[in-house]
């Protein structure tokens, strides 16, 4: 796990290519504190910071091949680089090293751009061909490694992070209004566009070709599904996934450093490490998070799992305290607005492996989006057959029973909770039918943008540019992958790994390695029928009997807990002292981006009532770390 | 009265729900919900300002929209509470 940066073009005079490379990087050091590297080649530079945890001795990056006509800046693993070098080499190929990206430089001489498909593993790389002086920058399929970019003049500049492209001169930090309406709507940008005005995300399963003074972006890898009339039952698939799963964890434990595992009391990180303790010889290590509030707190799940593997398990308490004191920290690392504090907890969990001496993680991730585990697919599974009989007054409460843990739903009568959820109001047809109830509720922390900022994004409609980059075979998928499919490719690389993935493991120099978004793992889940997936309400249903005998059967059976943190109450509790400052009225009306005195009220009602809703949660998250963003990164424009 | 009743609903409603905005468009009749000015814990904050403003207590049962979803329902809801 590493960072990238670098640029191609004529914009970056060669006497100042070296101190320019070793600024963007300097800032990217969390990424990678045990080495670091630079290659200059005309109008092409390349640097590196990495942290070893393949090829110790000889991984050092930009790494060359042998006649130096290829060179690579690499942030990533391929898991399956042990079956690809026995290829490569039985087809007469000589390696230097021992290390994973020397695998690249090769495959891309064998195969040129065709060379991804072989890669299982996560990445994001640069590339220099200096045969056909061209650079390559590809990312991995989901999105699990970040690369950004953007250009000055004709040169392109691209980093794994946005700040080491803030140290580039001429290139400033300033928030775009369109992409803080995407957050405020749909949780985070759409790739390509960031927080940032001007810089762009290379989005997943994308890569992008600059030669002969012409950029193309290109995907290389989608997500998709079966036409929602061509799809069998599977006999064998339980089986089949179990194996999967097994060599998916297997090989993501390859690593010259123990790797650990996440274990957060559920059903993913659970068979995860199950899987895992059962493939190493040395015992192995975990780590979990514990909550001070009830509601939040999976400590005896944890407990349970970690006996029945018999793991060395360590347990890091968060207290609200940790939360508002960390969540500076967690924006600058995120590098944009977020409406939630789950990230924070997170990289107190990130610290406490690396200072338990682990450099790598495997989780849980991925299972939720592929298996249908999210109450969202239940919700849109619900709504529709409230929909079907608009007048029952019975069906409106299964509402109730999909969010035990939320109390605001309890005491409501059919009536209402039809109405919250939009059973029977919403257009069946409507490709965003499953999440509509989400972008409403989201939405409506809008309320707090400044009258400004509504005049300058007029009659925007993220959702509507959201409809318009789905793909035209997505009318013909089954209801459950349309809905799917909105998680997995917006919200997955968006958010899940990036804001509470990459970011907050990096912020730590911690790598996190996903099993189930091994790309045999992805395939599989896509072709299997939706009933496998979502068996009436029951979520992750062929998950559930492919762990049997793995993990206890009171984990596979417990109630779904999505991982959520305190929100305002964390910052109600022990109010930071940055806070009265980030949402002074002098504050906020610089930033021109939230109506202060609304703020103001906001402020008041979070932090001396004990009735935050969920709209009142989102809007104090979103505009406390809108603030802190403007002072973290804007600022330096000043 | 009435005018009364109903100016101290809507002021409840413009300084929690729409945060002091008075400039937000809220006709007599506009939904609530719709309008995402509630949400379920909205609707409970809505319920404990009539108990405690009016002084009777809202009964599960009556929870429901056709009571809760308007400033012109809310002032129908609790004249007809008050005549009971």
């Amino acid at each position: 796990m590493c960072a990238v940066a670098g640029y191609f073009g004529k914009g970056v005079a060669p006497a100042e290519a070296g101190a320019l490379l070793a600024r963007m990087t300097r800032t990217l050091s969390h990424r990678g504190p045990d080495d670091s590297g630079i290659h200059v080649d005309g109008e092409a530079g390349l640097a590196h910071r990495r942290l070893s945890i393949v090829g110790l001795a000889d991984g050092h990056q930009p790494m060359s091949d042998p006649s130096d006509n290829l060179v690579i800046s690499y942030n990533g693993e391929i898991f399956n680089y042990v079956e690809l070098r026995s290829e490569l080499i039985s087809k007469g190929r000589r390696f230097r090293t021992q290390s994973d990206t020397e695998v690249i430089l090769h495959l891309y001489d064998e195969k040129g751009l065709d060379c991804l498909h072989d890669l299982n593993g996560d990445f994001a790389f640069a590339l220099w061909d200096a045969r056909r002086r061209r650079m390559v920058l590809a990312r991995d399929r989901v999105g699990v490694r970040p690369l950004f970019h953007t250009q000055r003049g004709d040169t392109l500049f691209f980093a794994s992070e946005i700040k080491a492209l803030l140290t580039v001169p001429g290139i400033e930090a300033s928030l775009d209004p369109f992409a803080l309406d995407q957050i405020f709507t749909l949780w985070a940008p759409l790739a390509p566009r960031t927080a940032f005005q001007g810089i762009s995300e290379l989005p997943p399963g994308h890569l992008m070709i600059v030669e002969d003074g012409r950029i193309e972006q290109r995907a290389w890898w989608q997500q998709t599904y079966p036409d929602a009339s061509d799809m069998r039952p599977r006999s064998d698939a339980v089986e089949e996934l179990r194996a999967l799963l097994d060599d998916a964890t297997r090989i993501r434990l390859r690593a010259d450093v123990p790797v650990g595992s996440y274990l957060s009391g559920g059903l993913d990180s659970s068979f995860v490490s199950a899987l895992a303790a059962r493939a190493r010889p040395e015992r192995l290590r975990t780590f979990s998070l514990s909550f001070d509030s009830n509601e939040h707190d999976e400590s005896e799940w944890q407990a349970m799992m970690a006996s029945t593997l018999g793991v060395e398990h360590t347990t890091t308490r968060c207290a609200a305290g940790d939360i508002s004191r960390l969540f500076p920290s967690v924006i600058r690392h995120v590098e944009r607005p977020i409406l939630r504090t789950a990230p924070a907890p997170l990289a107190k969990l990130s610290a406490l492996v690396r200072d338990s001496g682990i450099k790598a993680v495997l989780t849980g991730e991925g299972a939720d989006e592929l298996f249908a585990g999210y109450d969202i697919f239940r919700e849109a599974k619900l709504r529709r057959f409230c929909g079907r009989q608009p007048s029952s007054k019975f069906r409106p409460l299964l509402f109730q029973r999909l969010y035990p843990y939320l109390p605001g739903l309890q005491r409501q009568s059919p009536e209402y909770l039809a109405r919250f959820f939009g059973a029977g109001d919403d257009r069946i047809d409507d490709p965003l039918y499953s999440h509509r109830p989400r972008f409403r509720s989201t939405s409506a922390a809008k309320l707090f943008f400044s009258p400004e900022l509504k005049r300058e994004l007029g009659d925007y409609d993220a959702t509507a540019e959201l409809t318009s980059m789905l793909p035209s075979d997505f009318s013909r998928w089954h209801p459950l992958h349309q809905a799917q499919y909105l998680e997995t490719t917006f919200l997955l690389p968006g958010y899940i790994l990036s804001a509470q993935g990459d970011r907050v493991m990096m912020a730590n120099s911690i790598e996190g390695r996903f099993p189930f978004l091994d790309p045999r793992v992805i395939d599989f889940a896509a072709g299997l029928s939706p009933d496998m997936k979502l068996h009436g309400l029951s979520e992750k249903h062929i998950l559930k009997q492919a762990a049997k005998d793995l993990v206890p059967e009171a984990i596979i059976q417990r109630p779904k807990q999505p991982y959520r943190a305190p929100d305002s109450q964390a910052f109600a509790a022990t109010p930071p002292d940055y806070l009265g400052e980030a949402l002074s009225e002098e504050a906020i009306a610089k930033g021109g981006f939230f109506n202060s005195a609304a703020v103001e009220k906001l402020k008041n009602k979070v932090l001396h009532q004990e009735t935050a809703s969920f709209r009142d949660d989102t809007a104090f998250v979103g505009v406390v770390s809108t603030q802190l963003w403007l002072d973290t990164f804007s600022a330096k424009a000043d | 009265m009435a005018d009364d009743t109903k100016a101290a609903i809507r002021a409840f409603i413009i300084e929690n729900f729409l945060f002091g905005d008075d400039n937000h468009p809220l006709p007599d009749d506009m939904s609530l919900i719709d309008n995402d000015l509630v949400d379920s814990t909205g609707i409970l904050e809505l319920v404990g300002y009539i108990e405690k403003e009016f002084g009777f207590k809202v009964e599960d049962r009556e929870i429901v929209p056709a009571n809760l979803d308007s400033i012109a329902r809310i002032l129908a809801y609790v004249d007809s509470k008050r005549a009971v």
